[in-house]
């Protein structure tokens, strides 16, 4: 998106750039928009490739970067509610907001729902990661199935399974050989997921 | 009260002039011609250096750079950790580095991000590389807004000077050399000619070039590949040298430099039909670098502006003609001034504008060694030859995807790739540890 101004009498294009505040738009001529969701949109479109409006899970895998990351499936799935086959642009955002830096300047109000990018929806969108089949729990097999993508053939059976059994025995607090949510939460207090999974160009 | 009015107009405009004077003379002795020659004083390097401390002090670290390889990331995510790194395991937070690598990719892939300039890990005071700006404080401001002073009405003048005054006598001295008919002479003097007015050209953008490797210099009868961010990297490359031009004919100012151009020495200008055809334009090349005499052809084989951080595929035209390759790499700093032409966003005349306010353009050129095409070689593996080596180099990106490759073959050994990388952290030094079984049960 451009606006084309006069400057001296030669028309300049200025592409509108984002998040500039008013001292700065009075100054360069330049209008203050939501350019993020402008940018994602044209992502939308690009990866929509039959322009349906809708992405299919296909569209996802025809991302080189995505289809060589070894739980790229997972993060595909992610994007699809169970028994939906197409995502639109709505929910697609929705999605990524998740990796939205917290917005450390305005104090939380106990009263709204919590923001989808806050330390415990991330938390709850990496639990649901591991947990596919929504039942509360990352079971050993679940977290075998983890493993198995991101070490396939590098490591042997015996060796996966001691990992899991080690990580179960880890973060399993009342024993029941699976990792509740609480769990999960506890175990990565000291780790900062506001920066471990934001994507800085979504602020 | 007239008088005084004209006695005050008077002083004026002798006051104008005087300044006027000094202004040229300032210009042309102090910059012209030393750059004439080739001679620097210094000012330009010392200027450079004040301009990095400022940025440093000033802007410092505004902008959070993603990034830093998987070791380190995962040697971040695992910090928490009471056991040491070293043991390797597995932590339930090694997945939000493969998470959040998909996700990015989802947003932006690395193919498009070529096309868009390249963010920067601090902001350098300049409005146009601001992509994350919040309003810091009023301090940065200040100097954000002196900076728009300088560079718009100090620094700006000048260089609007000095490129008028560049290309003017580029027009001028080649048209007078054509006239010459002795052939040595006449080369001498064009190579003269051309290398003065670039310099001065270099100057009128406050250019520091740094070339590597003299000694792989493209001779006469070469053919010399760069890899091209923008139309400055011809004036970049001509101030050591002096090259053949490859292009197309245009018309008004471009066309007046282009037929001046010629009188004195041999460029391949194309017309604009003639470019479709790929055999007059290969056999007109080759015609040209087997005059052995005839300065070394410069291609820019990516076809387009890239932004500076990785090589796209090279066509392979420029590879079939036959003759030695020079390969050069050009990479530009970016903390002093963002020089990829984004041909879709901006024109050729707002793009000039652009450089000659940004702080400075500071280059680093690398020649290669020559390389020629082998025997049983095809033209796309030596043009991929060529761009390995340059984006290795220059320390760029050498982007692999191209439609010829089998798609479904390359992900997976990537994918392969990535798996081996975190197995090792996760599995590799348990070859260790189980040989150490008492030390394991005293920790845990």
């Amino acid at each position: 998106m451009h606006i084309v101004i006069k400057l001296f009498g030669v028309p300049l294009s200025c592409p509108i750039t984002n998040s500039m505040n008013i001292w700065f738009s009075c100054f360069l001529f330049i209008i203050v928009t939501p350019a993020h969701i402008v940018r994602l949109y044209d992502r939308f479109e690009a990866l929509d490739k039959e322009k349906t409006g809708h992405l299919r899970p296909q569209d996802f895998g025809a991302i080189n970067r995505l289809a060589m990351n070894p739980i790229g499936d997972r993060i595909i799935g992610a994007f699809f509610s169970p028994g939906q086959e197409t995502v639109d642009f709505h929910s697609f955002v929705r999605i990524l907001a998740h990796f939205r830096p917290a917005d450390k300047k305005h104090p939380k109000d106990p009263s709204m729902p919590e923001p989808v990018n806050s330390r415990t929806s991330k938390l709850k969108f990496a639990f649901q990661l591991y947990d596919q089949d929504k039942d509360g729990k990352i079971s050993r097999a679940e977290l075998l199935q983890v493993l198995r993508s991101m070490l396939e053939m590098q490591v042997t059976e015996e060796q996966l399974e001691s990992i899991a059994d080690r990580t179960i025995q880890e973060a399993d607090l009342d024993n029941d050989d699976a990792i509740s949510f609480e769990e999960f939460r506890k175990s990565l207090e000291k780790v900062n997921i506001d920066h471990k999974m934001s994507i800085r160009f979504l602020r | 009260m007239t008088d005084l009015c004209e006695g005050g107009m008077d002083d004026l405009w002798s006051i104008t002039t005087l300044l006027l004077q000094v202004w040229f003379s300032v210009m042309i002795g102090l910059i012209m011609i030393p750059a004439m020659f080739g001679l620097s004083l210094g000012v330009t390097s010392v200027y450079i250096q004040i301009l990095v401390k400022i940025l440093e002090v000033t802007a410092g670290r505004l902008i959070q750079r993603e990034g830093g390889s998987m070791e380190q990331e995962m040697g971040e995510l695992r910090r928490y950790r009471t056991q040491s790194i070293s043991r390797g395991e597995f932590a339930l937070s090694d997945s939000f580095y493969f998470y959040r690598k998909g996700l990015e990719s989802i947003v932006d892939d690395q193919v498009t991000q070529r096309f868009s300039s390249e963010e920067l890990v601090s902001w350098n005071l300049l409005t146009r590389t601001n992509h994350n700006f919040h309003y810091i404080s009023l301090r940065l401001t200040i100097i954000w807004g002196l900076g728009v002073i300088i560079r718009y009405c100090v620094l700006f003048p000048l260089r609007i000077t000095l490129a008028i005054i560049g290309i003017s006598w580029l027009v001028i001295g080649t048209t007078l050399v054509g006239f010459l008919p002795n052939r040595r002479v006449k080369n001498w003097l064009s190579e003269l000619v051309h290398l003065m007015c670039y310099r001065i050209c270099a100057r009128g953008l406050s250019a520091t070039i740094q070339y590597h490797n003299k000694n792989n210099k493209p001779q006469k009868g070469g053919i010399c590949v760069a890899n091209h961010t923008s139309p400055i990297d011809i004036v970049i490359l001509a101030n050591d040298g002096c090259y053949a031009m490859v292009g197309q004919s245009h018309s008004g100012l471009m066309g007046v430099i282009q037929r001046s151009m010629v009188r004195s020495c041999p460029h391949v200008w194309f017309e604009r039909s003639e470019m479709r055809d790929r055999h007059a334009v290969t056999s007109r090349l080759r015609a040209h670098v087997a005059a052995k005499r005839n300065l070394p052809i410069l291609i820019f084989p990516e076809g387009t502006c890239i932004n500076n951080t990785s090589v796209m595929m090279f066509k392979k035209g420029s590879f079939e003609i036959g003759g030695t390759i020079y390969p050069v790499a050009i990479k530009y700093d970016p903390r002093f001034g963002d020089a990829f032409w984004n041909s879709a966003k901006y024109n050729m005349v707002s793009y000039l504008l652009r450089m000659m306010t940004s702080w400075a353009i500071v280059v680093n050129v690398w020649y290669l060694p020559p390389m020629t095409r082998q025997e049983g070689e095809d033209a796309t593996k030596f043009a991929n030859r060529v761009k390995s080596a340059i984006a290795h180099q220059g320390g760029l990106l050498d982007m692999a995807w191209d439609g010829s490759l089998k798609r479904d073959k390359v992900k997976e050994e990537f994918k392969e790739h990535q798996q081996k990388m975190y197995s090792s952290m996760v599995v590799g030094t348990k070859a260790r540890n189980s040989q150490e079984p008492h030390t394991e049960s005293t920790k845990s």
